[in-house]
């Protein structure tokens, strides 16, 4: 333990999360220490914690990035469950930021169609955006739901089996470690 | 010693049961009011949310009050997992609001890249570390597992042992329902382990523990197994093998079928119903041990309980639905929504009616339940008409009192069942039951 320590400053570094712009394999660029230009988070976790750290909602994905940490003593297997986590939860930014962000865009455009083809404009006198009620935008919500089914059933067969492979890597993960703790024991106890 | 009571049919054996019964009522009516508190409160503060602007967002410790309200909505409208009751939605967010929200939200953004100095550390303090913390692990399970959904599910299996046609065992209720509840934490737990990233995007749902990365998944999921087996065990081996392998079916039929048919198909809801309709058929076979017609009325009313509550809930989130991927009548189909709502809320009228048919309940129940059924229907009819944020508002908010006070009147005018056994004796009371109690 009191090695690993000596060791951690230098050998463990923070694999920060891969963006939407990062490289889409298992966030290579990211394993060398440098930030992505775009969406990268700008926070350094202290360096004496040995846990991940997951940081506030993403303003376009509103899903939470998660840093993790390397230990020194990283084995394979933790490293696959690692990589796992960090393609999922770059492919998943990916995709919900993109797809937050058509939305917001359709949303617009609809509401400007609308609002043009009843005379009005997109701002009333007072300056306030004006709104359609909610009648009038569930023709919107009906479109987009079903123009994006196809895309939603390709993300949902993506992710229960991501789910399931980085639920089932945690597991072995964990069976390993309370293995080599249950022999550590023993030899502790042995001696 | 051996004491033996020779009991009239006067029904003095009835009072330990009544007393047992009258408890379980006036818990089944607290869990209703405070319940129906929450919302309100709930409610109204978001009323004031929009009344009063907010110099700043609200941040997630402020939310969190509000979590346990946040368990009650269940997307849908059953009770799943073993179904909850009924999955309560709070969020009734107005457009408006969420636009509001959404300039603070930018304005926030822009603030903060004028001043990236100021801001990072309280950028910074909002990143948590993912240690797991023992404390904190109650209040996380009890939020993984919707406690209070669960709790709802549980009620409506005690009703359904509650009316059954069978002397009460207290033994036998309290292992049905500890039974129900562990499979409803499994169901819920294994629910949110599929769906945190859907989770993470509607506003209702933001908040769950696996979303906040509070707990990992691969907790999450030995939680369901530890709450799931056990709970399925104790059903089956305390209780009989028929109510242990309904609690099976339904978890199956919860995460297995209903979680991902949300995404495929608008079947999902009426899979969901009868989610939500095999809790009190539970109840039911776990005091009779058998699935008689009394079983299927029972799920039969809480089955079309569902469509009225959830296709008003549903209602008011269209928005989040269509962006979250979610097919919901609501959106695909909003003409069958409200009329499958309305229909149900008729054919509560027509189920309630075979009740004292079926000898579970007198021929009181159905006279004292119509004015409530016929509010019901009546508000389901102003919802098919004027399809609109009151009306679905209205008739979401009624059918939360409207399953309580139902059982509560069935429960009130049920068969007693010794007024079964009274009809074939003879006068003179040379019939007698007797019941032999052991004392060591």
């Amino acid at each position: 333990m009191a090695a690993a320590r000596v060791l951690r400053p230098s050998a463990c570094c923070r694999r920060l999360l891969s963006s939407s712009s990062a490289s889409c394999n298992g966030g290579r660029a990211a394993e060398r220490g440098e930030r992505p230009d775009s969406a990268g988070p700008a926070f350094r976790p202290p360096a004496h914690s040995r846990s991940d750290w997951i940081g506030p909602p993403d303003t376009h994905s509103n899903l939470r990035p998660i840093i993790f940490y390397v230990p020194p003593e990283e084995s394979a297997l933790e490293r696959r469950l690692r990589e796992a986590r960090q393609e999922a939860q770059a492919s998943n930014q990916r995709f919900w930021a993109r797809h937050n962000r058509a939305f917001r865009q359709e949303k617009e455009e609809f509401i400007y169609s609308r609002l043009k083809a009843k005379g009005l404009e997109m701002r009333d006198e007072s300056g306030q955006k004006a709104t359609l009620n909610a009648e009038e935008m569930a023709d919107f919500y009906k479109d987009f739901l079903s123009k994006n089914f196809k895309k939603h059933l390709q993300y949902n067969r993506d992710w229960y089996k991501r789910n399931f492979r980085i639920t089932f890597l945690m597991g072995q993960v964990a069976l390993v470690r309370a293995l080599r703790w249950l022999r550590w024991r023993k030899k502790n106890v042995e001696q | 010693g051996l004491f033996v009571w020779r009991l009239r049919n006067t029904g003095i054996q009835q009072i330990p049961c009544q007393f047992v019964h009258l408890y379980h009522v006036a818990n089944n009516r607290l869990i209703t009011f405070q319940y129906f508190n929450f919302l309100k409160r709930m409610y109204v503060t978001r009323c004031n949310k929009v009344l009063s602007q907010r110099a700043k967002p609200k941040s997630d410790s402020v939310v969190s009050p509000y979590h346990e309200l946040q368990q009650l909505d269940q997307e849908k409208k059953v009770v799943n997992k073993i179904s909850p009751v009924s999955p309560v939605h709070q969020l009734w967010s107005e457009t408006s609001s969420r636009n509001e929200l959404r300039e603070m939200k930018s304005a926030a953004e822009t603030e903060d890249s004028v001043i990236p100095v100021g801001t990072e550390s309280k950028e910074d303090r909002r990143w948590k570390e993912m240690k797991l913390r023992l404390d904190d692990m109650p209040g996380i399970l009890a939020r993984l597992s919707k406690i209070k959904l669960t709790a709802l599910v549980v009620s409506t299996a005690s009703a359904g042992f509650a009316m059954a046609p069978v002397p009460f065992e207290l033994t036998c209720f309290l292992l049905a329902s500890f039974g129900t509840g562990l499979a409803s934490c499994a169901a819920n737990s294994i629910n949110q382990f599929f769906e945190v990233p859907f989770d993470s995007n509607m506003n209702r749902t933001k908040n769950r523990p696996l979303v906040r990365g509070q707990i990992s998944p691969l907790l999450a999921v030995c939680f369901a197994a530890s709450c799931g087996i056990p709970g399925i065990a104790l059903l089956t081996l305390g209780v009989n093998p028929l109510t242990g392998a309904l609690g099976a079916f339904n978890i199956i039929l919860y995460t297995c079928c209903y979680t991902p048919l949300k995404r495929m198909s608008i079947v999902n809801t009426w899979v969901g119903a009868v989610v939500g309709a095999i809790p009190p058929v539970m109840g039911w076979t776990a005091a009779t041990g058998s699935l008689d017609a009394g079983a299927l009325l029972l799920g039969g009313i809480l089955y079309s309980w569902q469509f009225p509550h959830f296709n008003a809930l549903s209602w008011g989130l269209r928005e989040d639905y269509s962006r979250g991927g979610y097919c919901m009548m609501s959106v695909t189909h909003p003409g069958l929504c409200r009329r499958v709502a309305l229909r149900h809320c008729l054919s509560l009228i027509g189920l309630s009616t075979v009740a004292p048919v079926l000898d579970i309940t007198t021929w009181t129940f159905p006279i004292i339940s119509l004015p409530i059924n016929l509010y019901i229907s009546y508000l389901g009819f102003r919802f098919y008409r004027d399809a609109d944020r009151s009306s679905s508002r209205k008739l979401f908010f009624c059918s939360l009192w409207h399953l309580p006070m139902l059982l509560l009147v069935m429960f009130t005018c049920k068969k007693s069942v010794l007024k079964k056994e009274d009809k074939g004796d003879p006068p003179g009371g040379s019939h007698e039951t007797v019941m032999e109690i052991r004392l060591p």
